[in-house]
């Protein structure tokens, strides 16, 4: 399980109040992955450096961050679960009607989702957050899928998916044959060491319930 | 109509430059006119292999940089002479290779062969890049391991992307070749299954070359294993993948040692 950490300006104050909270239950942090949450930080470039050397300074694990602006300087260093994504807030914006009368040229594929008709191969990330992923292929040991809605694989999926990227907790993944890495929803993930060693190699859905991801097999 | 081939492969080790000669002298001896390319600037190995390093003058930095006309710098190979090769520069790195001048190279080299196949370095970087730039079909070298099958998952991610054709929008072949292959591990399940690699890597198989001491042998003497022991199974499993380069349909087989008598008796190590 995954804990989600949103510093909030001052980041000075913030830490200090995440040391108070630390002191209260010393092991809470331990071993826990965290990603960081920067949407809430100013745009103007914050004190990342800083804020990262407090962190590991608490003993607080970072492994990815969401919201931060693309412009940011410092957040290379380690992997990043979201690092070429810039993630929307979690707001849901009320349809505006008026937009449909400037008719901005929305393609088919922009609406219903990305189709890719080929394996991603290792190294490779495909990032489409308007909507369902589905890859005709397999997902490579050291590939990543991230996908604002769904992700389905028509084949063997050994990468890492991020599904519901977009902080949508209905999003799912399907893959004909489970060997991921990694599998995430709505910024809960499970690891394969956390996985279910029956539900390898077999066709498998993963899906949110509640705050906690449950896979099981389609067949 | 020449035909550019780069041998790759992301890892190190995995018999790029063996398999590079072995490849162009088997088509060198069904009468094409073929170079081999050795990409691998300031880490020079295809010369040796070829038993060509006493003869080497110009190499590609200097053709590249225009210090020496093309022909200066192919060496004609004394035993096949429609094989030719192009080596590295052992004294510069891989920042001597310009874009540019690896496209003129490439294109004159098109005009007087019907084979230029290129040698790539190890890695992802530069060199690797540069090597795969202007190829029309890879040959993905791969040991039946997951390190090799991970790395050469990533170079084929770069072949469909960082190559001329691929900005074109065309399809660069792609074809597996399994080095490093032993019937009797991969039988005790030690190594990856031919399947198993052909599945992850889901591009068509070119051969299964078999672990041979042959192979080694004929390296360290500077002859390409299907010039020097052309019978030897590894020989044998290079020409036929030289055939299906040409675009023959041939059943791929595991080529099995042959042994002599004495070999079969005392060929067998104890096993401890």
């Amino acid at each position: 399980m995954a804990l989600v950490l949103a510093p909030e300006p001052p980041v000075e104050g913030w830490l200090n109040a995440l040391e108070a909270q630390i002191a209260r239950s010393p092991s809470f942090f331990d071993g826990r992955p965290v990603v960081l949450d920067l949407a809430a930080l100013p745009r103007e470039q914050p004190d990342i450096a800083g804020l990262l050397k407090g962190l590991s300074a608490r003993g607080v694990r970072i492994i990815g961050t969401e919201g931060a602006h693309p412009s940011w300087q410092g957040l290379e260093a380690w992997a990043p679960l979201h690092a070429n994504s810039t993630r929307p807030p979690r707001v849901v914006e009320v349809p505006d009607e008026r937009r449909s009368v400037s008719p901005a040229p929305i393609t088919q594929q922009e609406t219903n989702g990305l189709l890719i008709d080929h394996p991603v191969r290792s190294g490779q990330s495909v990032v489409f957050d308007k909507g369902d992923v589905t890859i005709v292929g397999s997902v490579a040991s050291g590939a990543e899928v991230m996908a604002g809605g769904s992700i389905h694989v028509y084949g063997a999926l050994r990468g890492r998916a991020i599904a519901g990227l977009t902080g949508n907790n209905r999003a799912r993944i399907f893959c004909r044959k489970l060997e991921a890495e990694l599998l995430a929803i709505d910024g809960v993930y499970q690891t394969a060491d956390d996985m279910n060693a029956t539900l390898r190699g077999r066709p498998v859905q993963a899906w949110l319930l509640g705050a906690a991801m449950t896979l099981a097999t389609l067949d | 109509m020449a035909t550019v081939l780069v041998v790759t492969s992301g890892k190190g080790g995995v018999g790029k430059t063996t398999s590079t000669a072995a490849l162009g002298a088997a088509l060198a001896q069904s009468g094409q006119n073929v170079v081999v390319v050795d990409f691998d600037v300031g880490l020079r190995n295809l010369d040796l292999v070829m038993g060509a390093e006493r003869r080497v003058v110009f190499d590609l930095i200097n053709v590249v940089q225009g210090d020496a006309k093309l022909p200066q710098a192919l060496i004609r190979d004394k035993r096949i002479d429609t094989l030719s090769l192009l080596p590295a520069s052992q004294t510069r790195d891989k920042d001597a290779l310009t874009a540019e001048g690896v496209e003129r190279v490439i294109s004159e080299l098109r005009e007087k062969f019907d084979w230029v196949i290129c040698d790539s370095p190890a890695g992802i970087e530069r060199g690797a890049v540069l090597a795969m730039r202007h190829a029309d079909a890879a040959v993905v070298v791969t040991n039946p391991e997951v390190s090799s099958v991970r790395d050469s998952d990533r170079i084929i991610g770069l072949l469909d992307s960082k190559t001329a054709k691929a900005e074109r929008g065309e399809r660069i072949d792609k074809h597996l070749l399994l080095t490093r292959y032993d019937p009797v591990r991969a039988g005790r399940g030690e190594m990856l299954n031919t399947d198993d690699v052909l599945e992850i890597l889901s591009i068509p198989l070119l051969g299964i070359i078999p672990e041979s001491e042959d192979v080694l042998r004929s390296s360290n003497i500077g002859t390409p294993v299907t010039m020097g022991n052309p019978t030897s199974a590894a020989a044998r499993a290079y020409f036929e993948a030289a055939r299906r380069l040409k675009g023959e349909t041939l059943v791929v087989t595991v080529p099995a040692e042959r042994r002599s008598l004495m070999g079969r008796l005392f060929g067998r190590r104890a096993v401890a």
